[in-house]
């Protein structure tokens, strides 16, 4: 069952535009927000509540990366490994991370701290190499300056 | 002679952007008011065509033409819909990411002359999703703004109407394309639409929509406020205006900067840039981010505009470049360039589709030293295969951009993988 706070928030977004069927990516982001990814129940709970079928909710759950739908870590690291942070060596610092945490894109530790994955460029290309950890974005990050990053995390 | 640059003078580095207050003391807003007291939306569009202004997202196309095509009066269908394409995500490309964290009320102010050209009832900011600080500001922003009144109903006394909304995406590159933008807004997989009909007919909930970069909607105040001269005179080129250019890769100052519309890549290298860094050389240039074919040093002289560019066999695209050094393999190089590509194909059309991963794993092979000589046939191969014509959008077009003009300009360096069967640069 959608909670109270997460029908009000769609509630929301369906005041705003012609059908609900328009809300799905807002009612995903939503209880994504909520419940830290979105399971099949997500999925089917967000169809009933917008009228279509659960195929549908998933095409689209299915289509964007940052929809995740299977569990993630308490914290996500996104590392670019777009071109400019290729050229400014993007892969020692995966491989650093790799090392530091004992996983691989699309791995999760443990005892569920990080979530690593590869991400397409984050549009700081004058500072690569870049990643991003929750909302928190690092710039022209060197490997010594990684211990003090992943500190912040808890 | 100092150079004018109206869409960042207002713009420092280690400043929180201008709040409302602070962009009208500068002079924002005015160009509304000029608009709304003396223009009807038939000048404005006039005045923008005179401009010369060319659409900053890639594409190069006329705005005033683009804003022309929309049906008006009693042609029209409501509401009407305004969009700024937010989504910045061509890799190397940051010039967006300045506009809308250094002075969000100029984009604002932008959207809404462009609304009131196009008599549009309702417009979006669609951001991407990993502008965070962005989204917080253009919020605020947007509510400063209809406090103001400069939003909403009969906007200053000129009985316009209009609501803005910021959405926020959750990734895929195939949003930055105009129609699979207006499928994301919609709530669907952002695959693109077939055109005709084009957007300005049937668009976001098919009804009659333009889609305007950032950068070009921050030009359009600044055309109000001084006029289609002053705007076209601030270029070297025939294309009016300034452009936020920028330089990413082993240059010694990586950056964006404002210019007038046409400086040399010359010049943006050497000067602005700061030229390579110690123990590099420059060896290939992708003039405006990931899709674009290489420029080699051959072309250094020549005007970063849309035309210049184009005669030199490339596209000026968002005029952020990325330059590739002597350090680094062109063949590596490309394979991260198409992995990007494959992996964003929303698979809407099978040539994309299977033909970008086909395209990555050969790549791969040759880096890996597995290349084998027919190898570089099939690359040939599939720049014509995945070019204009043969696939539904423009996604594996560009895609094949920097591998057909690598393998025009660096077949050395394939060969090599080929004859050496490893990577000369390991």
């Amino acid at each position: 069952m959608l909670s109270t706070t997460e029908k009000e928030a769609i509630d929301h977004e369906i005041g705003l535009v012609p059908h609900k069927r328009a809300t799905v990516i807002e009612a995903l982001k939503i209880v994504q927000q909520h419940r830290g990814w979105i399971s099949d129940d997500s999925v089917e709970e967000i169809a009933d509540y917008l009228g279509i079928s659960p195929a549908e909710v998933d095409s689209v759950a299915t289509f964007y990366n940052l929809i995740f739908r299977k569990p993630v870590g308490r914290h996500v690291i996104l590392l670019c490994d777009s071109i400019s942070c290729y050229v400014m060596g993007y892969k020692s610092l995966y491989a650093a991370l790799q090392h530091k945490l004992q996983i691989s894109f699309g791995q999760t530790c443990p005892d569920d701290r990080f979530t690593l994955l590869p991400n397409a460029c984050l549009g700081c290309c004058d500072h690569a190499p870049a990643m991003m950890i929750d909302k928190d974005l690092y710039r022209d990050i060197t490997i010594e300056q990684l211990d003090d990053i992943l500190k912040k995390y808890a | 002679m100092m150079t004018e640059r109206p869409l960042t003078r207002n713009i420092y580095p280690d400043r929180p952007p201008m709040n409302l207050k602070e962009y009208e003391k500068t002079g924002g807003y005015a160009a509304l008011r000029k608009v709304c007291s003396s223009m009807d939306p038939a000048a404005l569009q006039k005045l923008v065509q005179d401009s010369n202004l060319k659409g900053r997202g890639g594409a190069g196309f006329s705005t005033g033409m683009k804003w022309s095509l929309i049906p008006m009066n009693d042609k029209a269908t409501h509401p009407k819909y305004l969009i700024a394409n937010a989504d910045e995500m061509e890799p190397g490309t940051f010039k967006d990411r300045l506009l809308l964290e250094g002075n969000p009320h100029q984009l604002i102010e932008g959207m809404i002359l462009a609304a009131y050209a196009i008599q549009a009832d309702i417009a979006y900011v669609f951001l991407r999703w990993a502008y965070h600080e962005a989204a917080a500001l253009i919020r605020k922003s947007i509510q400063e703004a209809y406090d103001a009144g400069y939003l909403g109903t009969d906007i200053l006394g000129s009985g316009f109407h209009l609501e803005m909304y910021l959405h926020t995406g959750v990734g895929r590159y195939m949003c930055g394309e105009e129609t699979a933008l207006l499928n994301a807004l919609e709530g669907k997989r952002a695959t693109p639409r077939a055109k005709p009909p084009f957007p300005q007919i049937s668009g976001l909930f098919g009804k009659p929509t333009i889609v305007n970069n950032v950068e070009t909607l921050c030009c359009v105040p600044h055309i109000v406020n001084n006029g289609a001269a002053w705007f076209k005179g601030l270029s070297y080129s025939d294309d009016g205006g300034t452009k936020v250019y920028g330089v990413s890769g082993k240059v010694k100052r990586p950056g964006a900067w404002e210019l007038p519309m046409g400086v040399t890549m010359r010049e943006l290298i050497e000067e602005h840039a700061g030229g390579m860094k110690p123990g590099y050389e420059l060896k290939g240039v992708l003039p405006g981010g990931a899709s674009t074919d290489f420029l080699t040093t051959q072309h250094l002289d020549i005007k970063m505009d849309y035309k210049s560019v184009a005669a030199a066999g490339s596209r000026l695209g968002t005029g952020t470049m990325i330059v590739l050094d002597s350090g680094t393999c062109p063949v590596g190089f490309v394979h991260n360039l198409q992995h990007f590509f494959a992996q964003e194909s929303c698979g809407w059309c099978t040539p994309c589709r299977e033909g970008l991963p086909w395209v990555e794993k050969i790549l791969l092979a040759l880096e890996k030293g597995d290349g084998k000589p027919e190898d570089i046939e099939l690359l040939q191969m599939h720049t014509q295969f995945l070019g204009p014509g043969n696939t539904f959008c423009a996604l594996a077009p560009g895609a094949m951009e920097p591998l057909q003009s690598a393998l025009k300009y660096f077949m050395e360096d394939f060969e090599k993988h080929v004859e050496h069967k490893k990577c000369p640069y390991d």
